[in-house]
């Protein structure tokens, strides 16, 4: 408790600062890569023959996901509090990736906790920590997955705490992770809103992202929750379907929790047991989702739609083929039910998906999705 | 006064912990009595929970299996219930707030009276948070139970002076599992603790041997042992009534000498 309230002093003063500020933004310029490219996908417009559809270019980032925005902050405002090691969870590795590569930028030590089974799905990922310094621990125990990635990880914040930093990865846990989480990515829908009105001169229609916990759809939503005309919508891992015990669509099958210090919604059964869940994606297979979701679902302001693993796959070879963009597997449950929905709108519509990351990682499990033995 | 503070009374209190349901409601049950025949002046017993976050490895594992051999929430209240009538010592019960919350809070703490819980400790429920279940707890009359841990600094006298039942001092960083070596001030600690009140104070986390049970409860007013407990069910699963025994009586006379 007092590692938060102390996180929370320190981010109420830097968040402001003007040398804070001017620090990340250099960061984000000229070392991630920002702003990223809002991209009009023309010939997935015309195929799919209705919506106007941009894709918001998060996989062109470096480290090849938006994580790395959330990243960048927290571990400038790590080094400013003094500390000198990060910790993370991944799921799909992109964010202990991202922490991996700020970590070495700024000279953090730094230690990532990863499900045994999802080290085994990211094989090329754990060695990519490796590569920037970390050390990758595989998570032996519960479900093996992204939910035991972070109890494993607030466990070691909880061992070594004085000059340890958690970079939480989503807008998820304790508060004030889901604000500073939230605050780090918000910078998505902002570029969204300035380029399209460069481009178009108007706000989009409908903005789409996956959502496992959910930062990047939140980050791509938060700035236009105040604009009501734009359609905010989250699309869940449904794995294989709603109905099937596998899945992790926490919108659609969750109830309410406490659960990894936040109040939420999650898959969980009638005694408050977290549900194993399952998706194809490494990095929406999470039992809950962050809290400023569930509020925002509750009040109807953001929608949630689930969609299957297949959905998903499809989707993945779809804008591979159609745009010459292979998006990773969790941004493909958004590319999916975009395509369900250009076709329903008026051709004077805009749609904005959030390619929330690249999919080089997933190119061997897809290939095995389809009957491929394609080991990494 | 309440059976919880009733149970410091008589010297240092020496404090066991089972996992409910770990390896069957049964043995959970016969556990209880034998620790209570053993000495144990309070007995804490574990809702297993699918993620027990401030657990090491042994009682992690503990919860997994007895969940996976179908305990639940509603079978031990049953079980507990009937060990009820048997036993005299403070119960207390520890787990996470989800199972709680999703039981719903009244529906749990009525149960918790039925049963004869005494108390009740929520490591995942900061103080500041506490209000989550203030009024059942005051309605039903379960105790409580805050732990304070190194890292709380300041928090400790906020924390202390408005603690119920006893409290439960951590005696290093991480989460539970046995020890070798124990570092922490624990008596600046117990002495923040003592400026605001006389709420007595257990130590626990890392503690298994005699000795170390014998040095902590010389600083506090009780030791507190689970994963070391734990391990002997682990080890000899339904056989491990007579070896716990044993066990929970030799820290019992550690305890006592401190």
């Amino acid at each position: 408790m007092n590692a938060v309230n102390e996180l929370e002093e320190a981010y109420d003063h830097y968040k402001n600062n003007p040398e804070f500020v001017a620090e990340l933004d250099d960061l984000y310029k000229n070392y991630a890569g920002r702003p990223s490219l809002l991209y009009y996908a023309e010939k997935m417009t015309k195929d799919l023959g209705g919506a106007k559809i941009y894709l918001k270019r998060e996989d062109l980032n470096h480290t090849g996901s938006h994580k790395i925005n959330n990243v960048l902050g927290q571990v400038l405002l790590a080094k400013k509090m003094g500390k000198k090691r990060v910790i993370a969870e991944t799921g799909a590795g992109q964010h202990g990736v991202a922490t991996a590569t700020a970590a070495a930028l700024m000279g953090l030590e730094c230690e990532i906790f990863m499900g045994k089974e999802d080290t085994d799905r990211q094989v090329l990922n754990v060695y990519r920590m490796e590569l920037l310094g970390a050390k990758v621990h595989p998570v032996t125990s519960g479900t093996q997955t992204l939910k035991d990635a972070v109890n494993e990880t607030m466990r070691e914040w909880t061992k070594r705490v004085e000059d340890t930093h958690y970079v939480l990865g989503s807008v998820m846990g304790p508060h004030p992770f889901p604000t500073i989480v939230r605050d780090f990515q918000k910078i998505i829908g902002k570029e969204i809103k300035d380029q399209l009105n460069e481009k178009e001169g108007r706000l989009p229609d409908a903005v789409i992202a996956c959502v496992g916990g959910g930062s990047n759809a939140m980050g791509a939503f938060y700035e236009f929750i105040e604009d009501r005309t734009v359609q905010l919508i989250g699309c869940e891992a449904a794995g294989l379907g709603v109905d099937n015990p596998k899945n992790a669509a926490t919108i659609a099958n969750g109830t309410e929790g406490i659960f990894h210090g936040m109040k939420s919604l999650f898959c969980q059964d009638e005694y408050g047991q977290i549900a194993p869940v399952y998706s194809i994606s490494a990095g929406l297979d999470y039992p809950g989702i962050g809290p400023e979701h569930a509020m925002l679902y509750k009040t109807g302001r953001a929608s949630y739609v689930p969609v299957t693993d297949e959905e998903a796959v499809r989707a993945f070879e779809y804008l591979s083929r159609t745009e010459g963009i292979i998006p990773a597997i969790e941004s493909a449950h958004a590319v999916a039910y975009a395509r369900k929905l250009a076709p329903e709108m008026d051709r004077d519509k805009i749609i904005v998906i959030n390619v929330s990351g690249r999919g080089d990682k997933d190119v061997a499990a897809i290939a095995r999705y389809r009957g491929i033995k394609i080991y990494e | 006064m309440s059976r919880i503070k009733n149970a410091f009374l008589n010297g240092k209190a020496f404090i066991s912990f089972v996992t409910g349901g770990y390896p069957d409601l049964e043995t959970t049950k016969e556990l209880i009595v034998a620790m209570e025949e053993a000495g144990a002046d309070l007995i804490e017993i574990g809702i297993p929970f699918s993620d027990p976050i401030a657990e090491g490895a042994v009682i992690q594992e503990a919860n997994e299996r007895a969940l996976s051999s179908g305990c639940t929430t509603d079978k031990l209240f049953d079980a507990i219930k009937e060990v009820r009538e048997k036993v005299t010592v403070p119960l207390v019960f520890l787990t996470y707030i989800n199972p709680i919350y999703t039981y719903g809070k009244e529906r749990f703490f009525k149960r918790c009276v039925e049963c004869g819980i005494d108390g009740i400790i929520v490591p995942d429920l900061p103080f500041e948070e506490r209000d989550e279940l203030k009024e059942e707890c005051k309605q039903y009359q379960v105790e409580s139970i805050s732990l304070i841990a190194p890292t709380s600094k300041e928090r400790i006298r906020t924390i202390a002076s408005q603690a119920e039942g006893f409290i439960y001092c951590v005696s290093s960083l991480g989460v539970t599992g046995v020890r070798t070596e124990i570092k922490t001030d624990i008596s600046s600690m117990i002495s923040m603790v003592r400026e605001v009140t006389d709420t007595p104070c257990a130590v626990g986390f890392g503690i298994s041997t005699p000795e170390q049970a014998k040095d902590f409860a010389a600083l506090a007013d009780g030791a507190i042992v689970g994963s070391a407990i734990v391990k002997i069910v682990t080890q000899y699963g339904k056989e491990s009534i007579k070896p716990v025994k044993a066990y929970v009586k030799e820290m019992k006379t550690a305890v006592g000498e401190a």
